[in-house]
C-alpha cells in the first residue's frame, strides 16, 4: 500500500509499464480538461487527451511525460493511466520527431484513399504534438 | 548389410540434419527470449485496460443502452473463431495442438446447433483447417508480426472485427491461442472478445460502495474503450502465440538434436563394425591363401 499522502501512479503503454510509483500528485490532462489527482480522490474514469502528464514531489514537478491519448482510471489509492504511447519529455528528440512528421506527410500523400490515410494523420498529429512539447520544453 | 560408403554417406547426412536443426534451435531460444519479455512486458496493461472495461460494464450492467460490444446482440446462434496459429512450421505441436482445439471447438457449437465461422491468422492454420473447414473462412491473414506482433497489426484485425460485428455476421466472437507458460508448457486458451467477458483472474477492484464517476460520460467512453480492449486482448494473444511458437519451435529442435545425435551414435557403431567385419574377412583371406602356397 502506498504512503500516507500519496497516491500511487502508473502509466501504462501496450509495449510496456513506464512507470509505477508514489507520488505526491499527479496532472492528467482529461478529455473535459486537466484534473490534478491526490490521495484519496473519488473513483474516476476518464479519456485521456494527447498532452503532458506532470508528476509532483512536493510543490515540484518531478517528471514530465508526454502521453498521446488513452484512458484513465483513479481509485482512491491509485491513479492508472492507459496511453496510446508515452514518452518522457526528457527523451523526446526534435530531430527525430521532425522526421517521424515528415514520414507521416509523405505516407499521406502516398495513400490512395481515406482508410489508408486514416492511420499516418492520427500519427501525424500525435508527431504534431509532440514537436510543439518539445520545442516548449 | 549395408556397404561402408551408404553407411558413410548417411552419417554425414545425419550430422548435417544435426547441424541445422541445432542451429535452429538456438535461433528460436534467442527468438523467444525477446519475445517473452514483450509477452510480458504488454500484460501490465493488457490487465488493467480488462479492469477498466469491468468496472465499467459493471457500472452499465443492465442499462439497455449499453453498446453492443459490451451486451451482445441477445443472440448467440453465430461463433466466429479467430484461431491465431503461425506461418512456419518446425516447431513441434504448436500449431496441431491450436487446430485440434479449435477442430473440437466447431463440433461442440454444431452439436450445440449453433454456426460456426472462422477468422484464421497463420499460414499454417489456413493449411490445416482449410482443409476440412474452408468453407467456413471468412477471413484470413498470414504474415503476421514477421519482426514480432506489432500493436498497429493487433489493432487492424480488431477494427475488422468490430466491423464484422457491426454487420451483424457473428454474435460472439473468440480467440483461440497457446498461451505462454514456460518454454516446455504452452497452454491453449480460448478467450472471448466479443461481448466483452471479464477473465476470471482480473478480480474487479473493491471501492467500498463508491461508484466511479466518469468523464465524458460512460457511454463515450465506452465506444471509445471496447474496440481498443479488443485490439489490446488481440495483442497480447498474439503476442502470447509468438512467445509460445519459439518456445515450442526451441523444444522440438532440441528434441530433434538429440535424436540425430542418437542416431550418429548408432549409425557410426554399424559402420565400424562393418569395416573390422571386412577387414577379417581379408585376413582370414591372406592367411589362408599363404597356408596353400
Amino acid at each position: 500500500m502506498a504512503e500516507v499522502g500519496k497516491v500511487t501512479f502508473e502509466l501504462v503503454s501496450p509495449q510496456r509499464l513506464l512507470v509505477s510509483q508514489a507520488v505526491d500528485m499527479v496532472v492528467v490532462p482529461g478529455t473535459e480538461g486537466d484534473f490534478g489527482v491526490l490521495a484519496g480522490h473519488a473513483p474516476l474514469i476518464s479519456g485521456v487527451r494527447t498532452g503532458v502528464i506532470d508528476m509532483y514531489e512536493g510543490d515540484a514537478i518531478a517528471e514530465r511525460i508526454f502521453v498521446a491519448g488513452g484512458f484513465a482510471e483513479v481509485t482512491p489509492e491509485r491513479c492508472i493511466v492507459l496511453a496510446e504511447e508515452a514518452v518522457p519529455l526528457a527523451d523526446l528528440d526534435a530531430e527525430v520527431i521532425r522526421a517521424r512528421v515528415r514520414d507521416a506527410e509523405e505516407a499521406i500523400d502516398d495513400a490512395r484513399d481515406d482508410a489508408e490515410r486514416a492511420q499516418p494523420a492520427a500519427d501525424l498529429e500525435i508527431a504534431r504534438a509532440m514537436l510543439e512539447v518539445a520545442e516548449a520544453g | 548389410m549395408a556397404s561402408l560408403k551408404s553407411l558413410r554417406l548417411r552419417i554425414n547426412s545425419v550430422k548435417a540434419t544435426q547441424k541445422i536443426t541445432s542451429a535452429m534451435k538456438m535461433v528460436a531460444a534467442s527468438k523467444l527470449r525477446r519475445a517473452q519479455e514483450r509477452a510480458e512486458a504488454a500484460r501490465p496493461y493488457a490487465e488493467r485496460m480488462e479492469r477498466m472495461v469491468q468496472s465499467l460494464a459493471q457500472s452499465v450492467a443492465g442499462n439497455e443502452s449499453a453498446p453492443a460490444m459490451l451486451r451482445g446482440s441477445g443472440r448467440e446462434d453465430t461463433h466466429l473463431l479467430v484461431v491465431a496459429t503461425s506461418d512456419r512450421g518446425l516447431c513441434g505441436g504448436f500449431n496441431s495442438s491450436i487446430v485440434r482445439a479449435a477442430r473440437q471447438r466447431i463440433v461442440e457449437l454444431e452439436v450445440a446447433g449453433k454456426s460456426v465461422k472462422l477468422f484464421v491468422i497463420g499460414r499454417k492454420g489456413r493449411d490445416q483447417l482449410g482443409r476440412d473447414h474452408g468453407g467456413r473462412f471468412v477471413e484470413t491473414l498470414d504474415n503476421i508480426g514477421v519482426r514480432g506482433p506489432q500493436f498497429a497489426e493487433a489493432a487492424t484485425i480488431a477494427e475488422t472485427l468490430s466491423e464484422l460485428y457491426a454487420a451483424g455476421e457473428f454474435d460472439v466472437c473468440a480467440v483461440v491461442y497457446n498461451k505462454f507458460k514456460s518454454a516446455i508448457s504452452q497452454i491453449v486458451t480460448f478467450q472471448q472478445l466479443i461481448p466483452f467477458a471479464a477473465d476470471e483472474e482480473a478480480a474487479a477492484i473493491d471501492l467500498g460502495g463508491a461508484i466511479y464517476e466518469f468523464e465524458p460520460d460512460e457511454a463515450e467512453i465506452l465506444d471509445d474503450l471496447l474496440p481498443r480492449n479488443a485490439g489490446v486482448q488481440m495483442y497480447r494473444a498474439l503476442l502470447e502465440n509468438a512467445a509460445s511458437e519459439q518456445g515450442a519451435r526451441m523444444m522440438a529442435m532440441d528434441n530433434a538434436t538429440r535424436n540425430a545425435g542418437d542416431m550418429i551414435d548408432k549409425l557410426s557403431l554399424t559402420y565400424n563394425r562393418t569395416r573390422q567385419a571386412a577387414i577379417t574377412t581379408e585376413l582370414v583371406e591372406i592367411v589362408s591363401g599363404a597356408e596353400v602356397i
